[in-house]
């Protein structure tokens, strides 16, 4: 009799949503591994640990992780963790979802939530499309890229998220591709023990959707692109970092301490009522 | 700090704005995520000063969207949490007050109406939002919603509307007016042990056995937190009773969202609350709500003076509607009047329940709600 041997990482994930929904060639899959992986590393307590995300193929990924998990309407993860986090300040709140959710739709709650300084982290497949509703044109498109509803080439200047996040505050930002396994497993491990509003863009493969009409087929073609343009430029200007077709500048962009907005807010509140207590006596 | 200065006791000279806050800390309320809107505003600035008194959070988010959704996130963390706004915000909110019905979080929302559609009247008062405050996010749901009359309401409602969500996990909405947002009257606050509070159902099964989403008889299923260790998921797609989306199943979406509305419509009658006065012989009935019901009661007390029978029906919840007290008067009376600011909302919840009897609506839109005398008026006319 051999018996049956368990994945030592399955008690991450919940099996009953299995199969999931992604394409092959996909990173969803990868992004997913490595949050996994630094979870583990770090012994994160599942029962104090939420998931939260929003629409589009990734916003599968917090109900496949087996924890505290919602999966909200399109665009509104990071406004419905800010709940969740100001309410219970001890749960470790991170979202995990899209550009086109965090960045087109849900904008200005990104912006907002990281002048806050709001402890929740930010994890972002960025793509360079919506993939779920088959490949329109988005937030991060390239500029001239092929998609559904950029049919002549896209007109549209796409954001730089890493300057975006640090311009709007965040106290940590990142950016890698899905081929920076082990250094995206680290900065999401760095990610989940910093204090305040946290940001990785992880650069990934969409070969089903972007690529088809970007002549890159197939997810190895995307990752040759992502291996051959990469570069490791920890702490340089995240202004200069706008991806192109020859250049993805990933690496750490900021690492700065600042007061978390719910430290502030009980802070204040314990001297609110140091004060309320002495009005009394 | 001392039970007292928790929740205010006593008799207080207040507005009904502040009147609502008070209310919404009596009943509980832990979180409040809101956004600066005319005639709500005060709600949040009389919190923002309440809540880190009391050591509790107050938030002021970028828009009414990011509310709505932080409201659902402190719900679902465990804590009794609400938002206040008016039409423009109100309707940037129904999206996720649609995710609150789906999702089953408790939680409360006012809205103060004023004139709309769009901009319309900031700082006047209007009844426009009735019908969106059932129909206004997409999908077929079930929602509760009162209507206050007085200051006095505006406390004891927002307390209400936190029991009924906490008990069938619905969104609860205070519908009030601008007239009675602003409007200053004499409230009294029984002592805290006196005010009753419903909180959520807890599961009573081991971690391993809960079912996030099985309902009890009620048709309400019991509610752990994140946190407590009952690690579960959520969506705002369609899902069985483990949370798990299931989007491609008939029969998964005939039974949750039958469910849904089936709590509520099953529960009606512990749902709804109206008020009747001098409806015994009454063979001509006033239906009014919120500040136009207060003009009502003064028509009717006329009308009676100079020998008319008349009576008021006021519901004070609008949702769901009373139709078994609409269609018990119209055993008796030969004309319903119906007075609303706005061009005929709940008239048309009264047609339906009415069947033959006459309705006759007196709209009313801009700065005055109806005068009693043009409540009377129409009494006259049709006695």
């Amino acid at each position: 009799m051999v018996e049956e041997m368990a994945h030592p990482l399955s008690k991450y994930s919940r099996a009953a949503m299995m199969p999931h929904i992604w394409c092959s060639g996909c990173g969803n899959g990868i992004i997913l591994n490595c949050f996994i992986q630094a979870i583990n590393e770090l012994q994160v307590n599942l029962d104090k640990l939420v998931v939260v995300s929003g629409i589009g193929c990734i916003g599968r990924a917090a109900g496949y992780i087996n924890t505290n998990s919602f999966h909200t309407t399109h665009g509104r993860p990071i406004a419905l963790a800010t709940g969740v986090k100001l309410a219970n300040p001890e749960l470790e709140v991170v979202i995990i979802s899209g550009d086109g959710d965090l960045f087109a739709i849900g904008g200005n709650h990104f912006i907002h939530a990281a002048r806050r300084n709001i402890g929740i982290k930010v994890i972002c497949a960025n793509n360079f499309n919506y993939g779920m509703t088959g490949g329109q044109q988005g937030p991060t498109t390239p500029l001239g890229a092929l998609t559904t509803t950029s049919p002549f080439g896209n007109i549209e200047h796409p954001f730089n998220l890493v300057h975006l996040a640090a311009a709007s505050g965040a106290t940590y930002v990142a950016r890698w591709t899905t081929l920076h396994v082990r250094r995206l497993t680290q900065s999401i491990q760095k990610l989940l023990q910093k204090e305040g509003f946290c940001f990785i863009e992880v650069v990934s493969p969409c070969p089903e959707i972007f690529g088809r009409y970007n002549k890159m087929r197939t997810g190895l073609e995307m990752m040759e692109w992502f291996k051959k343009a990469s570069t490791v430029e920890n702490f340089s200007d995240p202004a200069k970092a706008e991806i192109t077709p020859e250049k993805i500048v990933v690496g750490e962009f900021v690492d700065i301490e600042k007061p978390s907005y719910e430290k502030l807010l009980h802070e204040k509140i314990a001297q609110i009522n140091e004060e309320a207590l002495k009005e009394l006596s | 700090m001392t039970k007292k200065r928790m929740v205010l006791e006593g008799a207080h000279f207040i507005n009904g704005d502040v009147a609502c806050a008070e209310g919404a800390i009596a009943a509980g309320c832990r979180f409040f995520a809101g956004y600066p809107i005319t005639p709500a505003t005060e709600i949040a600035e009389h919190l923002a000063q309440r809540m880190p008194e009391i050591g509790r959070i107050y938030i002021q988010m970028e828009d009414e969207i990011g509310s709505m959704a932080a409201v659902i996130g402190a719900s679902y963390a465990g804590l009794k949490a609400m938002t206040a706004t008016s039409g423009p915000g109100f309707s940037l909110m129904q999206e996720n007050i649609g995710l609150a019905v789906m999702t089953e979080a408790p939680c409360v929302i006012v809205d103060v109406m004023r004139g709309g559609p769009s901009t319309g009247q900031p700082t006047l008062p209007g009844q426009q939002d009735v019908m969106q405050a059932k129909w206004g996010s997409h999908g077929d749901y079930e929602i509760i919603a009162l209507a206050p009359s007085s200051v006095q309401e505006m406390f004891d409602l927002t307390i209400e509307a936190f029991n009924l969500s906490e008990t069938y996990r619905v969104p609860a909405i205070l519908l009030a007016d601008e007239v009675v947002a602003h409007m200053w009257e004499k409230v009294v606050i029984p002592p805290a042990e006196k005010i009753k509070i419903v909180n959520r159902k807890k599961p009573n099964v081991p971690p391993e056995k809960y079912l996030p989403f099985m309902p009890d008889d009620d048709l309400v299923p019991s509610m752990a937190c994140f946190g407590d260790g009952y690690s579960f998921h959520a969506t705002g797609l369609t899902h069985d009773e483990h949370g798990y989306p299931q989007t491609s199943s008939s029969e998964v979406q005939g039974r949750l969202v039958k469910r849904l509305c089936d709590k509520i419509r099953r529960n009606a009658d512990k749902i709804v609350r109206v008020e009747e006065v001098m409806l015994g012989d009454a063979d001509i009935v006033v239906i009014a709500y919120g500040i136009v019901a207060r003009a009502a009661l003064s028509a009717v007390r006329k009308a009676r003076e100079i020998g008319i029978k008349v009576g008021l029906l006021r519901p004070i919840t609008l949702w769901p509607f009373p139709d078994g007290h609409v269609a018990k008067i119209t055993k008796q009376a030969k004309a319903i009047i119906v007075p609303e600011m706005n061009c005929g909302q709940l008239v048309r919840e009264v047609e339906r329940s009415a069947k033959e009897t006459p309705v006759v609506f007196l709209s009313k839109l801009g700065e005055d709600p109806h005068t009693p005398m043009e409540i009377v008026e129409a009494i006259r006319r049709n006695s």
